[in-house]
């Protein structure tokens, strides 16, 4: 079975955002980036199902520069080669924009399945996988919690809202876009940081891809206006834990 | 031309939140001055109960096809509705159905689908649509270009249409499906195994997100939970990672609350987990990140570090009790 784990760079959870002086995005001067949680399940689904099955796992990402380090990652945990799609260093691409490359590079590649997360901890628009989908003609479940390929289908568990599941089965091949928890994250070895330097990493410049301009762009970027303040309890723990005891008794009446 | 909104129904029911998507048409309508639509997939009944809003006409889309869901079936039967009667813009409510079709749909057109909107600004027939970026942590304004544009908006953004008594039109929509172009065959949906754990009858809650960092310091809030009688909850990752049991988990695919008091300990307060516990009489947010914005919807907050402020309270907790 031969698989495409489609993966992004996004900022480090802890970061704290500092928008930049044209206000379109953040100061990335200060910034580290990790894996896109969601990607990293998606990534885990295709090594545990390549173990189960065989075949093979290629890791594709679109990024600048610095995604190499995620690519690595990937390789370095298990997958077999990777594509690095080189963007000019824009974080605000649009998932319409994104997916269009992807489905580019991807053209000879031929995949059973394609597996994503179900959406970027930074941009969130919760969709490249689904329109790569419609892209490359590919049938598609979002939101997967579960996979079982079947030879030339695969049945996948689906979350719905409010604690509601379905199973559905679809034809290959097709894109699944993973929810987080599916299986637990394994760590890179040692070894496998090792042979992940062997490994092959395809470059194509984002240009030579696809010719032309972004779906959107994002005319400002801010930090949201509260539309409610909470109060804000101040001084040292002990402090504010008495005054937060006092509305628990005379507000709350809970204690 | 007119603005197209598409309302969602599962088994005969409304999702209410098709009418706060219909609210967001109404004004992206009345900015674009045209009329404004409504579209029902597969319950003619439903799209009879729509025309008594103020929309123009109400389409319902029947065929034997659509009667369960699937992104094939859904997006062909929308794509020919929205290219034989000239839409130029299509409102859908942020659901998880609309996640899975909405950008498939929008891809058809050549257009980005402009996902989860919080608001929509208008001046004169100019757009301008606000997401959020980083789990609500930071806003985007977004010009999209071309037509039609397709936008879905998130829970709770706006304020949902009222019936206005009118009576529209309904006009049945038969769309022409292909079973072979199906790829997709879906099941029953169902629930897993009852829960042992029922949060929604707790009056107290003690939830923890991330902030919390490992497994081994879970010991922090347990001990709070404790003393406050509380039962113990948490957000989305915490159950992922396997801290603690996926049926204590609080947000949109978990349980929703509504106690009388809710502590959000080291949660940021993403949408998702917003949704679970908006009904909570008070919210307690304890989060070292004063921009998180968990703080939007807390009666009252603590911008500092957990592991000093929780033990703290735990202690002035007991003295108050002793």
């Amino acid at each position: 079975m031969k698989i495409i784990v489609s993966v992004k760079q996004v900022p480090a959870r802890d970061s704290s955002l500092r928008v930049n002086a044209d206000g379109k995005w953040l100061d990335e001067s200060d910034l580290s980036f990790e894996m896109n949680e969601p990607d990293a399940y998606a990534l885990e689904e295709a090594l545990q199902l390549k173990e189960k099955l065989d075949g093979e796992v290629v890791v594709i990402s679109a990024g600048p520069d610095r995604a190499a380090q995620t690519i690595r990652e990937a390789l370095a945990k298990g997958a077999d080669r990777a594509i690095h799609i080189e963007l000019e260093d824009d974080s605000t691409l649009d998932a319409l924009s994104t997916a269009r490359l992807l489905a580019k590079a991807l053209e000879s590649e031929a995949p059973d399945l394609i597996l994503t997360g179900l959406q970027s901890d930074d941009l969130g628009y919760g969709q490249t996988g689904v329109v790569l989908a419609e892209l490359l003609g590919f049938a598609h479940a979002t939101i997967v919690m579960e996979v079982e390929p079947l030879g030339t289908t695969v049945r996948v568990k689906r979350e719905l809202e409010d604690g509601w599941f379905q199973n559905v089965v679809l034809q290959l091949p097709a894109v699944l876009t993973i929810q987080s928890g599916i299986k637990k994250l394994r760590y890179a070895t040692l070894m496998g940081i090792k042979k992940a330097k062997t490994k092959e990493v395809k470059t194509l410049p984002a240009a030579q891809l696809v010719a032309g301009t972004k779906a959107a762009d994002f005319e400002k970027v801010y930090l949201p206006q509260r539309s409610k303040q909470s109060q804000i309890l101040t001084g040292d723990p002990k402090e504010v834990a008495k005054q937060l005891v006092e509305k628990l008794k005379f507000e709350a009446r809970v204690i | 031309m007119s603005v197209l909104v598409v309302l969602e129904q599962n088994g005969g029911k409304w999702n209410r939140m098709s009418f706060e998507a219909l609210a967001a048409g109404k004004k992206i309508a009345e900015a674009l001055g045209v009329p404004l639509t409504a579209a029902v997939i597969g319950a003619e009944a439903l799209a009879r109960e729509a025309a008594a809003y103020p929309v123009e006409k109400a389409f319902a889309l029947n065929h034997e096809f659509l009667a369960h869901y699937t992104p094939d079936g859904f997006t062909s039967a929308l794509e020919q509705l929205i290219k034989s009667t000239k839409i130029i813009a299509v409102v859908f409510p942020h659901t998880y159905q609309v996640r899975d079709y909405g950008p498939k749909l929008a891809t058809r057109f050549g257009q980005l689908f402009v996902s989860d909107v919080v608001d929509v600004k208008t001046e004169g027939s100019q757009l301008t649509f606000v997401r959020q970026l980083f789990q609500g942590k930071l806003n985007a304004n977004i010009a999209a270009t071309g037509e039609p544009k397709f936008v879905s908006v998130q829970a709770g953004a706006f304020r949902a249409a009222e019936a206005s008594g009118s009576a529209a039109s309904v006009e049945v929509f038969t769309p022409q499906l292909d079973a072979a172009k199906i790829r997709s065959k879906p099941e029953e949906p169902f629930r897993e195994a009852q829960r042992s754990v029922d949060l929604g009858a707790a009056e107290l809650i003690v939830s923890v997100g991330r902030g919390i960092k490992e497994k081994d310091n879970l010991h922090v809030v347990e001990e709070l939970a404790q003393a406050l009688g509380a039962e113990l909850a948490a957000s989305r990752p915490i159950c992922d990672n396997g801290w603690l049991p996926m049926e204590r988990q609080v947000g949109s695919s978990g349980q929703t609350v509504s106690p009388k008091v809710y502590f959000a300990v080291g949660i940021s307060g993403a949408i998702q987990h917003l949704v679970g516990m908006k009904g909570s009489k008070m919210v307690v947010a304890i989060n070292k990140d004063e921009n998180a914005p968990i703080f939007e919807t807390a009666d009252y907050g603590i911008v500092g570090d957990l592991f000093e402020v929780v033990p703290a309270l735990v202690d002035a907790i007991k003295r108050a009790k002793a």
